[in-house]
């Protein structure tokens, strides 16, 4: 199969292109995954970025998104397939007198009457797809061992059909909260890629991309604050996304430098915790 | 050395350092190394690490021992003969003395020798003020060569380079220092708020060129002793093998780190236990109710889940010195997960106790109750010395009549009773009345009833004893309480 991308530097580019800006490790695990073929783990804190990474890749390369959200209590016939009984019950009551038995029973177990569910449809699609699996551990351990083989072989063994194998490797997401740990079978079969907080310049760069007619002054003001309340021991320290939140927020306001007082006042876009919020507060206005 | 050789001696030493490193994640590795050139090291970095470090908490381990089996590789980390600056270091000096005006014929020939260390200490605080990366670089460089006095074959660790080259460079004072001049520079005056960006700003940069020091030694003694034996003396304990009792201050900070994620991980788990605990009988009244959807025909039983009482939580530890940080972390993981619990009160003691769950009630920052505990809770009684037998009389007196059969009483501490009267027949009162007693000793088995510790004494009485040195052990313990 072609590979997608030729070196690291261009999905690093090609993600610029679609405004996602990754770092080296971003780039080069996507990259390495497409060469081997394997899916991407990927954990780190809520808002960093995660889900929207396999949104970009997709928009990267052109491919269709299949989705599948995790939740406790998901199953096989959630995501993978499903026998469409009514269909089945349809057909075999359609023509109740003129089949044999043995041809309504090879033929209600065809691939006619079968419900893909969003495993078994990104495998056999035939166009290029990314596979979003959503906080995966959400799911019990017991279901994880339903990924594993679509994750490793790229295939789903349906008892009454028999193995169906994918057409094209797609590119795999996983994402995972780190609510619990996964298990190792999971983690032995992908890329591990750990997606933290970005780092001054970055962050800086994010704003300037994702929020329109803001100043640079102002943006580099932000990531540097936001920075600094990183530092702080908090409950939940402030993702991306607030900090964006926190950025149109203060275009808005008409802001166009910080003060302590301001940033006081709107603190609790970026703080979600009143705990939180009193010790930034008391934290930034402290002189030295 | 051929790279293949080099990958199996990184993947041993990630494994002496206690990483699960599998069969098939060693052979993905080989295969990213094909795709990735060894040149870009940055990438190749990554692609090691995605294929080889799958737990974010191992990742500083991974990144040292990289470190060194990978520093000598790509040109632009050799090192620089002795007295023989590279061209990079000269043209960075031409460049400082032109905009200095005070090069006085150092640019050339004499290098960095020839410069005082105050005048390395005055271009260390212009790189910093302007954060220019290759001149910190350079600068790194040249200061552990000039400072750190290091001798081929001698065995004496970084650290010490380390702290030899950071007495000379003053750092302690850079700080200040440079918000000096930055205040000065500045024609307003900041507000506080801008002051204190300033002051993340330089502390980062700081603490960035302390790294780079830190990696120039390494990569110098990898080129004096090879990259085997280095491994060795830098192998450090994972964050969750990280002993309680020794922990240093860095140490105990990746603990504190590690802490939250643990617990949240193991709340979610034990909740999800809770739920999904043994099936119930039928629960006769719902099954009919919902049969009622299905035209009256019971299709789906639906079941009395029997849902078991938390246990109610007393936790007894010892705050004397030796002991304080395991005390202190037990606290900090039992109140984080007290939600698992229906009740949790908390005693600390040296030779006095005192309760503190108001601390813990009065606060949602854990952080800042472990605080006043430390504090302000009274627990000398006569001279701060640790004497179990007359605290755990005490909290007899007091406390006793509070435990019943649902209560499970957590007792902390290494038992070194300083040669006081034991006490022991309080523990045994209290193993009648409440359901479980436990021991949780930081020390490990081998120095149990050794010297003045009676920790036998006590835990016969007990429903168990209980090695808690680090994080996994102390994890492992919780899990199986509730």
């Amino acid at each position: 199969m072609k590979p997608r991308f030729n070196d690291v530097a261009t999905v690093r580019s090609g993600l610029k292109k679609v405004n996602y800006l990754a770092d080296d490790g971003i780039a080069g695990v996507v990259f390495l995954a497409d060469r081997l073929g394997k899916p991407v783990l990927i954990e780190g804190p809520a808002g960093t970025g995660k889900t929207q990474l396999a949104k970009s890749v997709a928009e990267l390369t052109g491919a269709r998104l299949i989705r599948l959200q995790c939740y406790e209590g998901l199953d096989e016939s959630k995501a993978l397939y499903e026998w469409n009984y009514k269909k089945q019950l349809l057909r075999i009551q359609a023509d109740k007198n003129s089949d044999s038995w043995s041809e309504v029973h090879d033929d209600i177990f065809s691939s006619e009457f079968l419900l893909a569910r969003p495993l078994l449809e990104a495998i056999t699609s035939e166009e290029p797809v990314v596979l979003l699996i959503d906080e995966v551990d959400r799911v019990e351990l017991e279901t994880e061992a339903l990924l594993l083989e679509i994750l490793s072989e790229y295939q789903v063994s349906i008892p009454e059909l028999g193995t169906i194998t994918a057409k094209q490797i797609p590119l795999v997401f996983l994402t995972s909260n780190n609510t619990r740990e996964l298990s190792e079978a999971l983690k032995r079969r992908c890329l591990y890629l750990h997606v933290d907080y970005p780092d001054l310049e970055r962050e800086k760069e994010i704003v300037l991309n994702k929020v329109p007619d803001i100043s640079e002054n102002l943006a580099d003001q932000i990531a540097r604050i936001v920075r600094s309340i990183r530092q702080l021991d908090l409950k939940k320290a402030p993702s991306v996304s607030e900090t964006l939140d926190w950025a149109r927020t203060l275009m808005l306001l008409g802001i166009e430098t910080i003060d302590a007082q301001e940033a006081k006042e709107t603190l609790h876009i970026l703080l979600k915790y009143q705990t939180d919020i009193a010790k930034a507060a008391k934290e930034l206005s402290v002189t030295k | 050395m051929p790279v293949l050789d080099l990958m199996s001696g990184f993947i041993a030493e990630l494994r002496n350092a206690g990483l699960p490193v599998s069969l098939t994640e060693n052979l993905d590795a080989m295969e990213a190394v094909k795709v990735i050139p060894i040149e870009d090291r940055d990438a190749f970095k990554y692609a090691l690490g995605a294929t080889l470090v799958k737990n974010n908490a191992h990742w500083r381990v991974f990144e040292t021992i990289f470190e060194v089996y990978f520093s000598l590789r790509g040109p632009e980390y050799a090192i620089t003969q002795d007295g023989q600056p590279d061209d990079f270091w000269r043209e960075m000096q031409e460049q400082i003395d032109q905009v200095n005006g005070q090069g006085e014929g150092k640019g050339s020939g004499g290098g960095m020798d020839s410069l005082t260390p105050e005048e390395i200490n005055a271009m260390l605080m212009r790189a910093l003020m302007s954060g220019d990366q290759a001149m910190m670089r350079a600068l790194a460089k040249q200061s552990v060569q000039r400072f750190a006095g290091m001798e081929p074959g001698r065995p004496v660790g970084g650290t010490y380079y380390l702290y030899r080259t950071l007495r000379n460079l003053d750092l302690e004072n850079m700080l200040q220092k440079l918000m000096d001049a930055n205040r000065e520079s500045s024609q307003q005056d900041l507000t506080s708020l801008e002051e204190r960006l300033e002051k993340d700003e330089f502390e980062s940069r700081i603490e960035q060129f302390k790294q780079e020091v830190e990696s120039e030694i390494r990569r110098r003694l990898v080129a004096d002793r090879g990259a085997e034996a280095m491994a060795k003396t830098l192998r450090k304990p994972l964050p969750e093998d990280v002993e309680f009792m020794h922990a240093s201050r860095d140490e105990m900070q990746s603990l504190k780190k590690a802490l939250y994620p643990l617990t949240r991980k193991l709340a979610a788990r034990l909740a999800r236990k809770r739920r999904h605990g043994r099936k119930g009988p039928l629960d006769f009244r719902n099954t009919v109710r919902h049969s009622l959807s299905y035209g009256g025909v019971p299709a789906d039983p639906k079941f009395r889940y029997p849902r078991p009482a938390k246990p109610e939580l007393m936790v007894i530890a010892d705050i004397s010195g030796s002991v304080a940080a395991f005390a202190r972390f037990t606290l900090m993981f039992v109140y984080a997960i007290q939600n698992q619990f229906s009740k949790v009160r908390s005693f600390v003691f040296i030779d006095g106790i005192d309760e503190v769950t108001k601390y813990f009630k009065s606060t949602e920052d854990i952080g800042e109750a472990i605080n006043r505990v430390n504090t302000e809770a009274d627990v000398v009684w006569v001279d701060g010395h640790s004497d179990y037998g007359h605290a755990f009389e005490v909290f007899w007196e007091r406390y006793g009549k509070d435990i019943n059969s649902k209560t499970t009483v957590l007792l902390l501490g290494d038992a070194r009773n300083n040669y006081h009267a034991a006490q022991s027949w309080v523990v045994k009162e209290i193993a009648k009345r409440a359901r479980h007693v436990y021991w949780l000793n930081p020390e490990p088995k081998s120095y149990w009833n050794t010297g003045d510790s009676i920790v036998g004494e006590y835990g016969a009485h007990t429903d168990g004893v209980f090695e808690c040195r680090n994080l996994r052990q102390l994890e492992g313990f919780v899990e199986n309480l509730t």
